[in-house]
C-alpha cells in the first residue's frame, strides 16, 4: 500500500489553491542497478482531482516526473469546507486516493 | 568626435553594463530555486512517516516510542532537537538525536541497536530512524539552538569535536575546516557555511535533516557528516560514533542562538 499524500487546499477569493505532495518512487526505467540490470519503470500515469465529487482536473504523467512529485493547481469556485479528493494511478496498477477539506 | 562615434561609444558602454545588471549570481539563482521548492518540500512525507512510527506499537516488545526520553523527560519531544547532543545519565554518554532514538528503539521496543547502527542509510530500520529524526526535528522548527555544556562529558565532546574539525588527513589532506573554515568557500555552486562560529539561522547544523532533491533522499545529520568524510576521502565514521557526536556537539554549541529550519530542502 502506498504512503499517503499530503494535500493542502486554501481558498482565496473565488478560487482555492490546491497543493499536493505525493509519495512515489517515480522510477524512470532508464537506470541500472548495482548488478547492471535495468530497474523497471514505475511511475504515476494518471492523476485526477475531484471537487465535492465532481471531476475538475486530470493529467497524464510519464517517467520524466520527479520522485515524490509536487503538484499545484487552482480550483475555481471552491469554498472553505469543500472537499478536494486527489487520486493517482501508477503503471503497476497501484492507486491511492486522499481527501482534504478546503480551508 | 562626431555624432556617430559618440553614439557607438554610448552603445558599447550600455552593452558592457547590461549583462552585469541582468545576470544573477549563481547563489541568487540557487536561493530562488530553493524558495520555489520550499512550498512542496517532500520532507513533509518523511515527517508524516516519522510521526506514524513514533506513535505506532512496533518491535519485539510491541511498544511505541511515546515514552522515549530525548532529554526533556519521557515523551517530551517539543524543543528536544535544539538541545541535542547532550549527556544522558542512563546510557552514561553524550548522544545526538539519532543515536538517542536508536537507544529508545532498543530499550522500549526491543530492537537490536547494534544491528540498526550497521544498516546502510535509507534501508530497513535505518530509514525509520531518519524519518523519526525528521519528525522530532520538525517539532522544534523555529526554536533556537541551546546546547548544554554543564556536564564535563559535554565539554569533552565539544573539545574533541573542535579538534576533529581541524584535523587534516586522508589522501587529499583535508579537514572539515578546509571547506567550512573561511568566508566564500563553495563546492560546485553551493556556498558553504563557516562552522567555526554561528553561521546564522537555518544554516549548517540548523538545516539538517534535509531533503535532497537531486537524489530524492532524506538526509539526517549523521548521513551529512558521513558524506562530508566521504568527500574528504576519509574512512566512513561509524553511525552514532563518538566522533560524529563530538563533531555534532561542536557544531551545535557554535550554532547557539540560531533558529532551526529543519527539515530543510537542499538542491
Amino acid at each position: 500500500m502506498a504512503d499517503p499524500m499530503r494535500i493542502r487546499a486554501q481558498s482565496s477569493g473565488d478560487k482555492a489553491t490546491v497543493r499536493v505532495l505525493m509519495s512515489h518512487e517515480m522510477e524512470s526505467g532508464q537506470r541500472k542497478d548495482a548488478s547492471g540490470k535495468t530497474v523497471p519503470a514505475w511511475f504515476i500515469q494518471e492523476v485526477t482531482a475531484k471537487h465535492n465529487g465532481k471531476d475538475v482536473f486530470s493529467a497524464e504523467w510519464g517517467p520524466a516526473v520527479s520522485k515524490n512529485p509536487f503538484l499545484q493547481f487552482a480550483v475555481k469556485g471552491a469554498k472553505a469546507g469543500d472537499k478536494i479528493a486527489v487520486t493517482w494511478k501508477d503503471n503497476k496498477g497501484d492507486t491511492r486516493t486522499d481527501e482534504a477539506t478546503v480551508s | 568626435m562626431n555624432k556617430a562615434s559618440s553614439l557607438a561609444v554610448a552603445t558599447a558602454l550600455a552593452l558592457s553594463t547590461m549583462p552585469a545588471l541582468a545576470q544573477k549570481t549563481a547563489s541568487q539563482g540557487i536561493d530562488e530555486y530553493r524558495a520555489m521548492l520550499q512550498d512542496g518540500n517532500p520532507a513533509d512525507l518523511f515527517e508524516a512517516k516519522g510521526e506514524d512510527l513514533w506513535k505506532k506499537a512496533r518491535g519485539p516488545k510491541n511498544a511505541s516510542l511515546e515514552k522515549c526520553d530525548l532529554g526533556k523527560g519521557p515523551g517530551v519531544f517539543k524543543g528536544a532537537f535544539v538541545e541535542l547532543p547532550k549527556y544522558f545519565a542512563d546510557t552514561q554518554r553524550v548522544q545526538d538525536l539519532e543515536s538517542r532514538l536508536v537507544t529508545c528503539m532498543e530499550t522500549l521496543q526491543g530492537f537490536n541497536a547494534a544491528e540498526i547502527s550497521k544498516t546502510a542509510f535509507g534501508r530497513g530500520e535505518m530509514a525509520n530512524v531518519t524519518a523519526l529524526a525528521t519528525y522530532i526535528a520538525a517539532e522544534s522548527k523555529g526554536q533556537r539552538f541551546n546546547l548544554s555544556q554543564a556536564h564535563p562529558q559535554e565539554k569533552t565532546f565539544y573539545e574533541v569535536g573542535k579538534r576533529l574539525f581541524f584535523q587534516r588527513g586522508g589522501s587529499h589532506d583535508f579537514s572539515c575546516a578546509s571547506c567550512h573554515g573561511e568566508e566564500g568557500k563553495r563546492i560546485r555552486l553551493q556556498d558553504l557555511p563557516i562552522l567555526t562560529k554561528n553561521p546564522g539561522d537555518g544554516v549548517g547544523f540548523a538545516a539538517w535533516p534535509a531533503y535532497r532533491v537531486s537524489n530524492g533522499q532524506m538526509w539526517s545529520m549523521q548521513l551529512r557528516l558521513n558524506d562530508c568524510y566521504r568527500q574528504q576521502r576519509f574512512p566512513y565514521p561509524g553511525f552514532g560514533s563518538d566522533a560524529t557526536i563530538a563533531l555534532s556537539t561542536y557544531l551545535g554549541v557554535n550554532a547557539k542562538g540560531a533558529a532551526s529550519v529543519a527539515p530543510a530542502i537542499k538542491r
